[in-house]
């Protein structure tokens, strides 16, 4: 199964070399991590995506709480939560080609970064369902280089089960 | 007042319960090891920095005190990876001070540096880079505290030449203030009441229930609660390896050990309980064989301080994070009495049919000196394993009345962690005498540390039972490769009594079964270490024994009985 981790770190040194230690002893790949700043100045948040049996995921939740510097891990669940990732793909588009690009990058409110004689640049930010069609719309025309941040999440408590997150 | 960064951490150690340090200079740790010249602290230089972290966990596991480790950088830290990984299994609290190359060489490949702060995460329960001499203060408070709380385990604080000698303002604190703003590493929750109610209903159903006591036992201080619980409750109580000693071995309803050279009865037992109530043990693999087949009729309870272990292995009916102390306590206070005479019956009988048994024929059998060991010793000793089949003979034939009288590797298996762990043993209870029983595989691993039991006199009683064989890989072998013994024979094994007499500790050689004996109660007289050099039968087996992967049903009890259980 797939998860998301949602991990609350003190921000000291080598925390992020314990956390993905977790996993990567256990051989499992991290699809992918993305940590940055929280509201507090002391605390960094790293969302994780991994890939692997639910009982192994669970058992690495109690483990990552055993870190001296973990101060909270929640397995985020895909209808109580808001996900996001951003990403800076080159797609190959010749004057025949860009208005094509560009009719697809507005349809997904993508913004343009650059344009030259053979490429469009653009970047798109999403949940995971939208950048995924976004990225098999534009290999069409060739994606020669790509960048993306990997998912950042934050749990919503309060929402119900009927509740899908949009775009 | 301004003090070197070497001088805070020798303040903060003594300040925080650490009595003594074992250890070796060398280059990056020179400015720390004249801090502990000048300032006497009490320090065991060993020959090698695997001994002294064994040294460090046999010290902790006699003394519930916690010892530091003190190396230099490059091999001297990445040397006791081995032994920080052995305490790590086993929770036992080590604080490791590692020297360091000076932060501004860090990264450039100088010499002796390693990344000992990289090497060491996943077999420390924390660890630390110190590259500011004002943090040092509050880390090594954190350290000892880490290392010593909830479930203990050892640490690591990597430390820097450069910052050894720099100097800061130090302000010494309190015992219980603690200079970081860190969450506890540990809160032990409260025993849930709810779980707390369903254990008492389940036991009150139930009419044969068993006890697993772990090495949690011995480490939450619960060996007195357990044998009030047990002997109010009349549950027999099964001890794990590292349990060994938290129950009385000598008590009528101990059943031994569990597992795949546990007795049949605490097999039999495990296999037809209905109550399966694991106190501070984590259902490790060697204790539950296929786990599919483990105690199959059972309701299973697990109390354990570390919710990592609760349904890790075993899926467990009822689990109880808490102190097993606080768990035992409740119960006492609230279990009744039942009449269980037909249960008790029934293991009284497993006990009487199937004892743990070895034959004569004239030789020297393991079984036959460890049996010795415990009546020259009067079972008052602390006994120490290396490990492999001495280790296991060692767990069933001696008989362990009290809490940390057994040290012994148990989840990582580290051969040679006899030797420094019987040092380390000695020196933290020196009132009791310390038996060392290992093999000749073993003790060749660490046997240099010898020169550290001659220098100090550290009168540690080594008996090898030496029968030429990796002895435990040999018996696979036979059972499970068709006798192909690829490498484990030693067909000239070293004279070891004279080896010992090199390093000048007393040595004896025994080949006949009548000295064997005399040669123990010789060596109990001795005052300081020896070694005896006992040739056991070569080929003899550990049993009973269940395959691995197999269940616990599947015990095989050995030549004299071809019977199977079933």
């Amino acid at each position: 199964m797939r998860q998301v981790f949602s991990i609350l770190v003190n921000n000291h040194a080598g925390v992020l070399s314990h956390v993905s230690g977790l996993f990567a002893r256990r051989g499992y790949n991290i699809e992918s991590i993305a940590a940055g700043p929280t509201e507090n100045p002391e605390a960094t948040r790293i969302v994780i995506v991994a890939f692997g049996e639910e009982e192994t995921l669970e058992q690495i939740a109690h483990q990552l709480r055993k870190l001296y510097d973990v101060l909270e891990v929640e397995q985020l669940q895909y209808n109580r939560s808001v996900t996001r990732e951003l990403v800076l793909a080159t797609v190959s588009a010749d004057a025949d080609k860009r208005t094509e690009v560009l009719q697809i990058a507005n349809a997904f409110g993508a913004n343009i970064v650059n344009i030259t004689d053979n490429t469009v640049t653009l970047e798109a930010s999403g949940n995971d369902h939208k950048t995924r069609i976004l990225i098999k719309a534009l290999e069409r025309y060739g994606i020669s280089n790509m960048a993306r941040t990997g998912m950042i999440a934050l749990p919503f408590d309060e929402m119900t089960d009927e509740w899908e997150p949009l775009a | 007042m301004e003090l070197s960064g070497s001088q805070i951490v020798i303040e903060e150690l003594k300040a925080n319960g650490v009595e003594i340090a074992f250890g070796i200079p060398g280059g990056a740790i020179m400015p720390f090891y004249d801090e502990i010249m000048k300032s006497e602290f009490p320090h065991i230089l060993t020959r090698h920095e695997q001994g002294a972290t064994h040294m460090a966990d046999g010290y902790a596991r006699v003394s519930g005190k916690v010892a530091a480790v003190i190396t230099t950088s490059g091999p001297g830290a990445t040397n006791t990876i081995t032994g920080l990984c052995n305490a790590q299994m086993d929770s036992s609290p080590i604080v490791a001070i590692t020297g360091q190359v000076a932060t501004p060489t860090i990264g450039t490949d100088a010499f002796q540096e390693a990344d000992t702060y990289g090497c060491s995460i996943p077999v420390t329960k924390h660890n630390w880079l110190v590259k500011d001499v004002r943090e040092l203060q509050g880390v090594v408070r954190e350290a000892v505290r880490v290392a010593t709380t909830g479930r203990p385990g050892p640490v690591v604080i990597d430390f820097p030449k450069d910052v050894q000698v720099a100097m800061t303002e130090y302000n010494p604190l309190e015992k219980t203030e603690t200079a970081l703003s860190a969450e506890p590493v540990f809160r032990i929750p409260e025993p849930d009441t709810k779980a707390i109610e369903r254990l008492l209903e389940e036991l009150e159903r139930s009419e044969k229930p068993v006890i697993i006591a772990g090495a949690g036992i011995i480490k939450g201080g619960a060996a007195a609660e357990l044998a009030e619980f047990a002997r109010s409750a009349e549950i027999p109580v099964i001890n794990t390896l590292l349990g060994m000693g938290g129950f009385p071995g000598s008590d009528p309803l101990f059943l031994g050990m569990p597992g795949m050279h546990g007795t049949a009865y605490a097999n039999m037992a495990l296999c037809e309980c209905d109550l399966l109530i694991n106190l501070g043990g984590r259902f490790d693999d060697r204790v539950t064989g296929k786990v599919a087949e483990f105690a199959p009729g059972a309701t299973i309870v697990h109390v354990d301080i570390d919710a990592a272990e609760l349904g890790k292995r075993v899926e467990t009916d009822i689990p109880i994070l808490a102190d097993v102390r606080d768990v035992l306590a409740l119960l006492n206070t609230q279990a009744r009495k039942k009449d269980r005479q037909a249960w008790l019956g029934k293991v009284e009988a497993w006990k009487r049919d199937y004892p743990l048994q070895y034959d004569w024929d004239g030789s020297i059998k393991p079984q036959y000196v460890i049996e010795q060991i415990q009546e020259v010793s009067e079972g008052e000793g602390t006994y120490i394993s290396g490990v492999g089949q001495h280790q296991m003979w060692a767990a069933q034939y001696l008989r362990f009345n009290e809490p940390n009288s057994w040290v012994s590797s148990g989840g990582l298996g580290t051969m040679g962690f006899g030797l420094p762990a019987s040092i380390g043993a000695k020196v933290g209870r020196p009132d009791r005498e310390v038996w060392l029983i290992d093999g000749d595989g073993s003790f060749s691993m660490s046997l240099v540390e010898l020169a550290t039991a001659a220098t100090y006199n550290i009168p540690v009683k080594i008996a090898i039972l030496n029968n030429n064989y990796l002895g435990m890989v040999r018996q696979w072998q036979e059972l499970f490769f068709e006798k192909r013994y690829s490498h484990v024979h030693f067909p000239k094994s070293p004279d070891f009594a004279k080896i010992a007499e090199g390093y000048g500790v007393r040595g004896f050689d025994v080949k006949d079964v009548d000295q064997v004996r005399s040669t123990l109660e010789q060596a109990a007289e001795i005052d300081g270490p020896v070694v005896m050099n006992f040739h056991v039968n070569q080929e003899e087996n550990v049993w009973p024994m269940v395959p691995s992967g197999a269940g616990n049903h599947e015990m095989q009890l050995g030549p004299q009985s071809t019977e199977k259980l079933t």
